[in-house]
């Protein structure tokens, strides 16, 4: 049993210092599934990002423990190899590297076995109906969003950590794409005991990864907790009528960089 | 330039067959006389010529009649060495013919029986009989000759020479190993191919050295007839203080097709000036590169992709990584010529500058006389994306093995494309033993 804890944390985004985290608090423990919800631009990415130890934020405060042990000030292929994982909402290409090279990599970074790790991808890539030729591809390049997001359940069902931050997993994803990456998750949770904190705005994603806790992101805070019911009270409110009925006034910590709505938010 | 040492006697002295003496002298003549060139001249802009200084030099003064040439099938000098250990020829996998130069001089030739028997042939180019040396030497490099061509041409003393007549397919590779050895030494190796119409065959050119000081002032020239396929690999691996010049030039005719690939990762300055003259109608080109420089390196890369006939085309891709203090310099030029109308080139240039002190120059040019004709070129300089480390690192790889990942990943396009798939085995791991370095 592990525990994954986040306490006041606080941070900036590095290029031009403006506060995106504002003292985020949250528990989570193993096998649960926790929702991370909130609308563009409360923070939500830089959640992820932060925790895997992102040279795009500084941290301003608070701490992050797996198990006691600090992560914020281990670079962050050592968060990974002590049990994070974070499923990119935008996955780099980067052309050349083959998946299987990068992971074996990773396995012998944390001191693990990589010997039956071509099995493994073998079997993995079944089950998520990832096709062999994307596995001898340079990683994500010209996958579509779909392939890159099955992908990216891929390596986290090889790497096994002990918790994986899901970051709008469910973007880019048709409707059979999301229950197969949805089903292995929760698979892992049963399984492995994976601890799950899935970051989206849409409900939709919790239909099919049913959490045990939901919380909303606002103004870079923790403003709101709940079991699943709080999903639903905020399909019927949206964003503003929850922020009007907390009293929150400020529920986005900084402006949209683009009118495109398909942009990267940037944080 | 005078020179002490790179007389008119001296090249007379040299001895061999008398045109070859007689073609000699009159380069060293032309050399006495001529004005060595300086950096504010374009082409050898951003070089070291500067630094150059071919006092620091002698010549070989073995005479020609004094190379002994092996036929001991099988067996290499134990110098001619691989990056992996072994010898670079048994790593170029099942080969059809080999010949060892040293200094300038071949000590060593073979051939495949069977090939000998279809009129193939590979031998010394001061020591063989064969009425097409005389013939054909010169006429690629003549066609575009600088002050190291003709320093070249004054004290050519031997080197490689293969002929596959027409129709005739080498299916292995021919591999010619170009080795320096006396500190000190000026050398002149030379790589002359002729591929007979509608024939094919893959050749195999290393330059290595040792770590002594060479001057090692090398000619490749590639006949390509019509409808001959010629593929072509360079490997440049010298010593760190060798100083290497090159031209390689290509003449392409009718429908033939030639892939030129260069891997350079050896030498203080290397510089490899790669052309390309589509010169009938349908002729295409390739023309690929790795190179990698760390130390104080400075690896410089002149093409020329020259289209001369109408449907021709032509495809560069150089990619290149420096480190530590190393420069690199592409200067590429696309000349589409009036009557090369329906011509399709393209050129790209590739650069990662793996730390601060290093740095690449990359500069693409076109000059189009036709009017229709599809060109494109691109060209980029920069430090390894931090994205691409950051997503490797966070799936748990260690910053050091992420850089190894993403800079083998950068040049794999194109060692997918070399001519000699057993060779890139090799070389890949000699570029990863370089990356090795920058963090040892």
């Amino acid at each position: 049993m592990s525990t994954l804890k986040i306490e006041g944390l606080r941070a900036t985004i590095a290029s031009n210092g403006v506060e995106v985290l504002r003292g985020v608090d949250l528990e989570i423990e193993s096998g649960e599934v926790h929702a991370l919800m909130g609308p563009n631009g409360s923070g939500k990415s830089t959640l992820s990002h932060t925790l895997m130890g992102s040279r795009e934020y500084e941290v301003q405060g608070g701490s992050v423990t797996l198990d006691g042990e600090e992560l914020l000030g281990l670079p962050t292929y050592q968060r990974a190899a002590r049990g994070l994982f974070v499923a990119m909402q935008y996955p780099v290409e980067i052309p050349g590297v083959r998946l299987a090279d990068f992971l074996e990599a990773a396995l012998a970074g944390s001191g693990r076995d990589a010997a039956d790790l071509h099995q493994r991808l073998a079997a993995e890539a079944t089950r998520l109906g990832v096709a062999e030729r994307f596995l001898q591809r340079g990683v994500n390049v010209e996958f579509s969003g779909g392939e890159q997001k099955r992908l990216e359940t891929l390596q986290l069902a090889v790497l096994a950590p002990k918790f994986a931050i899901l970051d709008e997993i469910d973007s880019g994803l048709d409707v059979d794409a999301l229950r197969d990456v949805s089903r292995r998750v929760e698979a892992m949770t049963q399984e492995k005991g994976l601890g799950v904190l899935a970051i989206t705005h849409y409900a939709r994603l919790l239909t099919e990864l049913r959490p045990d806790r939901v919380h909303v992101l606002m103004g870079g805070r923790v403003v709101a907790s709940g079991g699943p019911e709080l999903a639903e009270q905020l399909e019927r409110t949206g964003y503003e009528g929850l922020a009007a009925e907390l009293g929150v006034e400020e529920t986005v910590v900084a402006p949209a960089v683009s009118d495109d709505p398909f942009a990267d938010p940037g944080f | 330039m005078t020179s002490t040492a790179f007389t008119p006697e001296a090249a007379r002295a040299l001895g061999g067959p008398a045109w070859l003496s007689d073609r000699r002298v009159a380069a060293a003549e032309r050399l006495a006389a001529l004005a060595w060139p300086t950096s504010s001249e374009e082409i050898w802009r951003y070089s070291r010529v500067d630094d150059f200084d071919l006092e620091k030099y002698r010549p070989s003064l073995l005479p020609i009649a004094a190379q002994r040439v092996r036929e001991d099938q099988g067996q290499e000098p134990a110098q001619e060495v691989a990056f992996g250990g072994g010898p670079v020829a048994a790593e170029a996998g099942e080969r059809a013919g080999l010949i060892v130069v040293r200094d300038g001089r071949v000590v060593h030739s073979d051939l495949d029986e069977a090939l000998e028997r279809k009129g193939v042939r590979v031998c010394g180019i001061a020591t063989c009989e064969e009425a097409e040396v005389r013939q054909w030497l010169g006429v690629c490099s003549d066609a575009s000759p600088d002050a190291f061509t003709v320093l070249h041409d004054a004290f050519l003393a031997g080197g490689a020479f293969v002929h596959v007549p027409a129709g005739v397919v080498v299916e292995r590779p021919i591999v010619v190993l170009h080795w320096a050895e006396g500190d000190g030494l000026a050398s002149f190796p030379h790589t002359l191919l002729v591929a007979d119409e509608n024939s094919e065959v893959t050749v195999v050119d290393r330059f290595s050295s040792t770590a002594t000081s060479h001057l090692v002032d090398a000619v490749v020239e590639l006949h390509v007839a019509q409808a001959a396929r010629v593929r072509y690999l360079s490997i440049q691996d010298h010593g760190p203080s060798t100083w290497h010049v090159a031209l390689q030039r290509a003449h392409v005719a009718r429908d033939a097709s030639l892939r030129s690939s260069a891997v350079a990762l050896g030498g203080d300055y290397a510089r490899l000036r790669s052309e390309s003259l589509l010169s009938g109608v349908g002729a295409e080109s390739d023309l690929l590169a790795v190179y990698y420089g760390d130390h104080g390196q400075m690896l410089d890369f002149r093409t020329l992709q020259d289209h001369a006939a109408p449907n021709t085309r032509s495809d560069l891709l150089f990619k290149g990584a420096v480190e530590d203090r190393a420069r690199s310099v592409y200067s590429g030029l696309i000349h589409i010529r009036e009557e090369a109308q329906k011509s399709v080139a393209f050129q790209t240039n590739r650069n990662l500058v793996l730390t601060e002190g290093a740095g690449a120059e990359s500069i693409p040019n076109l000059v189009i006389e036709a009017n229709d004709v599809k060109c494109s070129h691109a060209s980029t300089v920069g430090p390894i994306d931090e994205d691409q480390l950051y997503y490797l690192e966070s799936r748990g790889v260690s910053p050091e093995d992420a850089e190894r990942l993403i800079v083998l990943g950068f040049f794999d396009d194109v060692f997918d494309r070399l001519p000699v798939p057993s060779l890139v085995r090799t070389l890949r791991h000699a570029v990863s033993e370089k990356l090795g370095r920058l963090h040892g």
